[in-house]
């Protein structure tokens, strides 16, 4: 058997995970992996900043399905990645992260860039590891590839004693994971399907409530036949947008605080809520004992601990969305559109989303999302920070397919844009991946244009320049009677900024010039900017306050 | 609403500190928590005391099975245990207390295990009802100082496994 060094171990470890791709930053506790990338065929994106390469593998994981691979030395390399973790893990997504660590003789005292890196991301990764022995190392990495993509997904992060990368030992990788206190349930349980199919046919308004773990799952075929067969309308999450096409009739597209009308009314009149691989998030049910009151609620997750932890649930099963779904379809009936659908149709006519343009030169942010939508028939890869412009990015734009969007729903990271949408355009090369970003939250990883330059990543940056860290100016303007208390926020020149990097960039405060400058932007061959100026004070609506029940919406 | 907990671990690095991490992190409450080695050299058992209504415990045991490391999650019966706490108090007490105090010790199976001219110090293990009832006899006299260690509980009649 060949004898490798740590450094080499990993490497092979990876390839046989069919890893292709690792984003990363150097340093001395991870020189030695460092050298044996040097020679080998993996592919290594080197970020501008830890926090960067952390979203970058998370963009990619959300684009691609694979698991999101990352490497970052100790200490500050690792505390820069504590934000990307518990981003990913918020938000379900598979991911392992190598950190270095000082050498496991010098562990606890104190030592030159040390951080007790699997302290500080316990309660933000699913699973982590301390590795100090190299004969621990294949058997880890195993592991930590199966927890990161089984079951609920979530980070995983393997800590590497500096030492163990330069040891040496054979090099056998484990077929098959021992870990007895691990063990995922995929498939539903037989009387809780039925109990759920009986519930399900004898409704007389039911309405699929669809979240991440469908996309998760891969279960758009199966919800589509759901839908087709027992004519369920549909309402998604933020995490979900595109699982079920949004252009059909039954699609009510999101829910919750920033959601449709139509769809928060659905929610009011359902008799049964099917919640499918959806966490009843806050900013999902409003006030809870409000939410979905006249329905009983059936709720598929594959994570146990989902099940009631903010409702109570009549019909809980415990099981992957697709695996279900394709239990639950033989046993539900076949309907014809009824009393139900045509409500359903009502509702979308009688209160669609809408904003109003003056129908000066003024570029609406709304308009710009149309335009987006227009010029690529839906068919590309939204990326967002988070804000407004993130809120218009779900509302203003139809996805047709799942992981057509990707944003920071649960942390809402602010700096989440620019590197996912890097990972993700990386994960999907055929793609296009358009980043919709706030002029706030582009500023906080903004170093990442240098990667996306580097490496000639053809993302196209649109910035909706409101000059305002708008989603919280919204609230003062709302619940503070105005009173905009650090929340104007100067903006660079972006252009210049852009140039500064050598990427194509270009700013339109016109509506008449929108359209050739968004062509421009989307045909340029490289990654390109665009700075749009919107209004500086304008809101998104519908909106629920927090803590009201959906039925409070204001606006819209 | 108190429940007891009979939670199997694998002996892994810091397998405590996550199970301490996410009662904290949940804002779950914990009264006592217990860890100690078992017939099998990989395994620990915890027994942890665990405040809260049916649901806080369903919470609870569902976020504890998640931790990759834990195996096995029983809640004991409180009829069907042995439960133990074990507790150590120094009690302020002259010279002629000192014989009522040793009574009050006998009574409830307790060892003087420390005397000193001002005080002594009581070993005494027992359910926790009996060691707040011996506790609240000495407390007239003066309770210096003491610890507990806990609940330790397991079942009777059958292993647990
Ligand atoms: C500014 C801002 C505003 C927001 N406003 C809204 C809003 O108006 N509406 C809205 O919907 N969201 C909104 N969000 C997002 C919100 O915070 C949550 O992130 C989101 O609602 C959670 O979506 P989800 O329920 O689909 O859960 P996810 O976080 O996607 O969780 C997925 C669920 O599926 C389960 N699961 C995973 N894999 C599987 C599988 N294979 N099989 C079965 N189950 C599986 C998981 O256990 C989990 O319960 C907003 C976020 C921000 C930042
Ligand atoms: C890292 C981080 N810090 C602070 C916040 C709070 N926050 C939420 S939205 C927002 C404003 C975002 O401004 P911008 O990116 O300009 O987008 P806009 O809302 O104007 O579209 C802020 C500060 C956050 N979500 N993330």
């Amino acid at each position: 058997m060949p004898k490798l060094n740590g450094g080499e171990i990993i490497i092979e470890s990876l390839k046989k995970e069919n890893v292709e791709v690792v984003f990363g930053y150097p340093g001395g506790a991870v020189i030695n992996l460092y050298d044996a990338l040097y020679n080998s065929d993996l592919k290594h994106y080197l970020g501008r900043h830890e926090q960067g390469v952390v979203h970058a593998a998370d963009g990619y994981a959300r684009s691609s399905g694979k698991v999101g691979v990352c490497i970052a030395t100790s200490g500050p390399g690792g505390t820069n990645l504590v934000t990307g973790l518990a981003n990913a893990q918020m938000d379900s997504v598979p991911l392992v992260a190598f950190t270095g660590q000082v050498s496991s003789s010098l562990i606890g005292k104190d030592a030159f860039q040390e951080a007790d890196i699997t302290g500080i991301s316990l309660p933000i990764t699913k699973h982590n590891f301390l590795v100090t022995d190299i004969k621990d190392l294949a058997r880890t990495i195993k592991e930590a590839f199966y927890i990161a993509r089984t079951g609920r997904p979530g980070p995983v992060l393997i800590d590497l004693a500096k030492d163990v990368t330069q040891a040496v030992t054979e090099f056998k990788y484990p077929d098959r994971v021992n870990l007895p206190g691990y063990r995922p349930t995929f498939e539903g349980h037989k009387l809780q399907i039925n109990k759920a199919a009986k519930a399900i046919n004898n409704a007389s308004r039911p309405l699929l409530y669809v979240g991440g773990g469908a996309v998760i799952s891969g279960a758009e075929k199966e919800l589509r036949e759901m839908v087709d067969k027992a004519k369920i309308p549909v309402t998604t999450t933020l995490m979900a947008l595109g699982i079920y096409p949004e252009d059909q009739p039954l699609a009510l597209e999101m829910l919750g605080m920033h959601g449709t009308q139509y769809a928060n009314k659905a929610t009011l009149e359902t008799d049964i809520l099917i919640a499918v691989g959806a966490r009843f998030d806050d900013r999902v049910t409003g006030k809870l004992d409000e939410f979905a009151a006249q329905a009983d609620i059936i709720q598929i997750d594959i994570d146990p601990a989902e099940i009631g932890k903010n409702i109570d649930v009549e019909i809980p099963i415990v099981g992957d969305v697709k695996t279900v779904l394709r239990e639950l379809l033989p046993h539900i009936e076949a309907k014809k559109n009824g009393v139900w659908q045509q409500r359903i149709k009502e509702l979308k006519e009688n209160y669609p989303l809408k904003y109003e343009d003056d129908g000066s030169e003024t570029i609406k942010p709304q308009y710009i999302m149309e335009e987006i939508d227009k010029y690529t028939n839906g068919d590309a890869t939204i990326v967002t920070e988070v804000g407004q412009h993130q809120m218009w990015a779900a509302q203003f734009h139809k996805y047709k397919k799942p992981r057509q969007f990707i944003t920071s729903g649960g942390l809402g990271t602010m700096g989440y844009g620019l590197p996912a949408a890097i990972g993700a355009q990386i994960g999907q090369p055929k793609e296009k991946v358009v980043l919709i970003a706030g002029d706030g939250s582009i500023q906080m990883n903004i170093q990442e244009l240098g990667t996306a330059q580097t490496y000639n990543i053809p993302i196209k940056v649109i910035i909706f320049n409101n000059k305002y860290l708008g989603m919280v100016r919204q609230w003062q303007e709302i619940f503070f009677e105005k009173r905009y208390s650090s929340t104007k926020i100067p903006a660079p020149n972006f252009v210049k900024m852009g140039e500064a990097y050598g990427i194509w960039s270009k700013s339109v405060d016109k509506k008449s010039e929108l359209d050739s400058a968004l062509k421009e932007a989307m045909e340029h061959q490289g990654p390109a900017i665009l700075d749009v100026h919107i209004p500086e004070e304008e809101n998104v609506y519908p909106m629920v306050p927090a803590g009201a029940g959906l039925k409070d919406m204001i606006g819209g | 609403m108190t429940h007891i907990l009979s939670v199997s671990v694998l002996n892994k690095p810091g397998v405590l500190t996550r199970i301490a991490g996410l009662f904290s992190r949940r804002n779950f409450n914990i009264e006592s928590l217990n860890v100690g080695k078992t017939e099998n050299p990989e395994i620990s058992r915890m027994t942890i005391v665990v405040q809260g209504d049916e649901k806080v415990l369903e919470q609870v045991t569902k976020q504890l099975h998640k931790l990759i490391n834990v195996l096995k999650i029983t809640e004991l019966d409180k009829n069907s245990i042995v439960e133990r706490d074990l507790i150590l108090i120094r009690v302020k007490c002259t010279r002629k207390q000192r014989s009522e105090i040793i009574q009050i010790a006998d009574t409830f199976r307790a060892q003087i295990v420390d005397v000193a001219p001002d005080s002594l110090m009581i070993e005494a293990t027992g359910t926790e009802d009996k060691l707040e009832a011996l506790t609240e006899l000495l407390r007239d006299f003066g309770i210096a100082e003491f610890v507990r260690t806990g609940i330790v509980a397991l079942s009777r009649g059958q292993a647990a496994k």
